[in-house]
Order: structure tokens, then C-alpha cells, then sequence
């Protein structure tokens, strides 16, 4: 058994699992079956029953997560494409982007406080509307518990893209382009996704907009936002 | 030229760690990094074609990356336990009222500010 806590093996496996969960996820197109949530419970799973401790798994799991920061700057090229689209529209869009984030962060945090959640948690659950990679940066930069985080964004981003349009349509959302906007916004990747799946690339590409400015505008307001509440 | 655009790209995460190192801000040095790349490509200080390949793999394959990250949670079920409730009733209240306040205040901006947001042409 010894050999199961070889780094390279659980490096291999860390693929394979992440490989199979995408396959899934295409051929069934079930949103509950998002590959990192499917991946990650596989992979504690497979920890679990074999009792590989944790510290085993990351001398070869942190070669993977290392990617994650530079792969946070490579979003500045689908950004960057994205900018005469910004420009058009650019009041509008940030006045939109501006308020989502700050409800989003001030509503998280304040309900998570009423309800007993610790500080720790609170932090954690700050940066939950964004796509996870940058969500899990804030919450290490502000001090919470990042694998919660990706937990937490995960299953926002689920329960976003299931009930977004029921919402939008009993709140009154109505034109499209503040649909696509608000599904990005709320529910990062996974609401783009139902966006292109319900209204086509148009929703989609005002979804990658809405999931592109609150992760940029979240990752520069949460650290003052929780200052200025005492966290 | 995989090797030149992973230059490219490890240079702003440095400049994006130096801003961090200098200032103490809480903004992740990689978001730094992400923005200056932005302002970059489209002063046209950098070329598209001196990031885009690796970039592009990278932005593809985003999720892979955090799945090690996300295994460390099993370090945390105590937490999660404990304190699923708030945990699960903030995230989805909160995803409710971002979906409304992000939808109405765009609807109203573009009624009120025009389709640019300066004027109506």
C-alpha cells in the first residue's frame, strides 16, 4: 500500500480523476456534476479510504496549484478582448458591476454574521460570487480558508445558474443584456454556461463580462470593504 | 514560442508580487499581474501573439488547477459541520440579490445614462 503515497502516482491520479469528471460532465451536461466539485470529492474519497494522510497528497498537489496565480494572469488576455465590448458600454457596466459586487460582498458577509458564522468563515465566504481562482487569492489575501472558499464558489455558482432565470423573472430583470450580465456576475462560469445554453453566445458573451469586471472589481474592493466592517 | 509567452506571463506575476511586496495591499499580487497584462495588450507595449498560446492553455484548463486546492477542504470538516447553515443561507441569499441588484441597476443606467453612458447619440 506504501506505494499509494507516492507523489508522482497521486499526481497522475489527480489528472485522471480530473479527466474522467470532465468527460462526465459533457456527456451528461447535469450541472450538479461540475469535474472540480466531482474531482475533489472523488479525490478525498480516495484519501479518506486509504487513510493517505492529506501532507502526502500535496507534495505533488501543490505542483498543480502553483499554476493557479499565473493562470489568474493569463485572464488578462480574455480581458483584454473583451475591452472594446467594455468601452461601448462602459457606465452602465461598471455602475451595474459596481453595485452587484458591493451588495454581493456587504450581503454574504452581514447574513454569514447574523447567522453565528465565525470569522473565519466570514472571510471566506467575502469573495463567494467570483470565478475561484480569484476567489480563493482574495479570501488567502484577506486571511480566510481558501479550500472553503472554492467549496463555497463552486456551489454558488450551481445553485446561480439552476434558479438564476426563476429569480431574474420575479424580480423583473428583463433585458437580455442585463440577464447575461447578472448570471456572470452571480454565478461566475458555471452562470455563463446556462447563460450560452438558455439565450446563445449573446447572453454568453455578456455572462464572460459580468464574470471577468465583478472578479476584477471584487478582488480590489473586498480587502476595503471588510476594513471598513471591522473584519 | 511557449517559452517566451510563460516569460511573459511569470514577469507580470513578479511585478504583480513586487506591487504586493512594496504597498502591503491585500490585493492579490496575480490580479495586479492580470490587470497590468490588460493595460498592456491594449497599450500595445506587449503583442498579443507574445502571450496568447500559453495564455490560452492556461485559461482553458483554469479548472483543473484548483481541484489540489480544493481536496485540502477535508482539513476543514469540522467547520463545514458545524456551520453549514450560515454558510448555505448567506451564499444563497446573497446569489439572489446580487442576480436582482446587478439586473435593475443596469436596466436603470441605460434608461438614464444613454447607450454609452455619456450621451445618447
Amino acid at each position: 500500500m506504501e506505494f499509494l503515497e507516492n507523489s508522482y502516482f497521486l499526481l497522475a491520479l489527480t489528472f485522471v480523476v480530473f479527466i474522467g469528471a470532465r468527460i462526465l460532465a459533457r456527456r451528461t451536461g447535469i450541472a450538479l456534476l461540475n469535474p472540480i466539485l466531482v474531482s475533489v470529492i472523488i479525490l478525498i474519497a480516495f484519501l479518506c479510504v486509504t487513510g493517505i494522510p492529506y501532507e502526502k497528497y500535496t507534495a505533488g498537489g501543490s505542483i498543480v496549484e502553483f499554476w493557479l496565480k499565473p493562470a489568474v494572469v493569463a485572464l488578462g488576455v480574455p480581458l483584454y478582448r473583451q475591452l472594446s465590448a467594455i468601452r461601448k458600454q462602459l457606465l452602465p457596466i461598471i455602475a451595474a458591476e459596481l453595485a452587484g459586487c458591493v451588495a454581493g460582498i456587504l450581503s454574504v458577509v452581514v447574513i454569514a454574521d447574523l447567522l453565528g458564522a465565525s470569522r473565519e468563515v466570514v472571510l471566506s465566504l467575502a469573495s463567494k460570487s467570483v470565478t475561484t481562482p480569484i476567489a480563493m487569492e482574495v479570501t488567502a489575501a484577506v486571511g480566510g480558508i481558501p479550500p472553503l472558499t472554492a467549496a463555497v464558489v463552486v456551489c454558488v455558482g450551481i445553485f446561480g445558474g439552476m434558479t438564476g432565470f426563476r429569480v431574474m423573472k420575479m424580480t423583473r430583470v428583463k433585458s437580455p443584456m442585463a440577464q447575461g450580465l447578472s448570471l456572470g456576475t452571480a454565478a461566475h462560469a458555471l452562470g455563463t454556461s446556462v447563460a450560452i445554453d438558455t439565450g446563445g453566445s449573446r447572453y454568453g458573451a455578456w455572462a464572460s463580462l459580468g464574470l471577468t469586471v465583478n472578479g476584477l472589481f471584487t478582488a480590489l474592493l473586498t480587502p476595503a470593504i471588510l476594513r471598513i466592517f471591522g473584519y | 514560442m511557449a517559452i517566451l509567452q510563460l516569460a511573459v506571463i511569470f514577469a507580470f506575476l513578479a511585478v504583480g508580487e513586487l506591487v504586493v511586496w512594496a504597498t502591503g495591499t491585500t490585493v492579490p499580487s496575480s490580479i495586479i499581474g492580470m490587470l497590468l497584462l490588460t493595460l498592456c495588450l491594449s497599450a500595445r507595449i506587449i503583442k498579443p501573439r507574445h502571450v496568447e498560446g500559453v495564455a490560452d492553455f492556461l485559461v482553458a484548463n483554469l479548472g483543473f488547477f484548483f481541484v489540489p486546492a480544493g481536496v485540502a477542504l477535508m482539513g476543514y470538516f469540522d467547520i463545514l459541520a458545524d456551520q453549514w447553515l450560515p454558510i448555505v443561507a448567506a451564499s444563497a441569499l446573497s446569489t439572489v440579490i446580487v442576480l436582482a441588484v446587478t439586473g435593475h441597476f443596469h436596466q436603470i443606467s441605460r434608461k438614464y445614462l444613454g447607450k454609452n453612458g455619456i450621451s445618447r447619440k
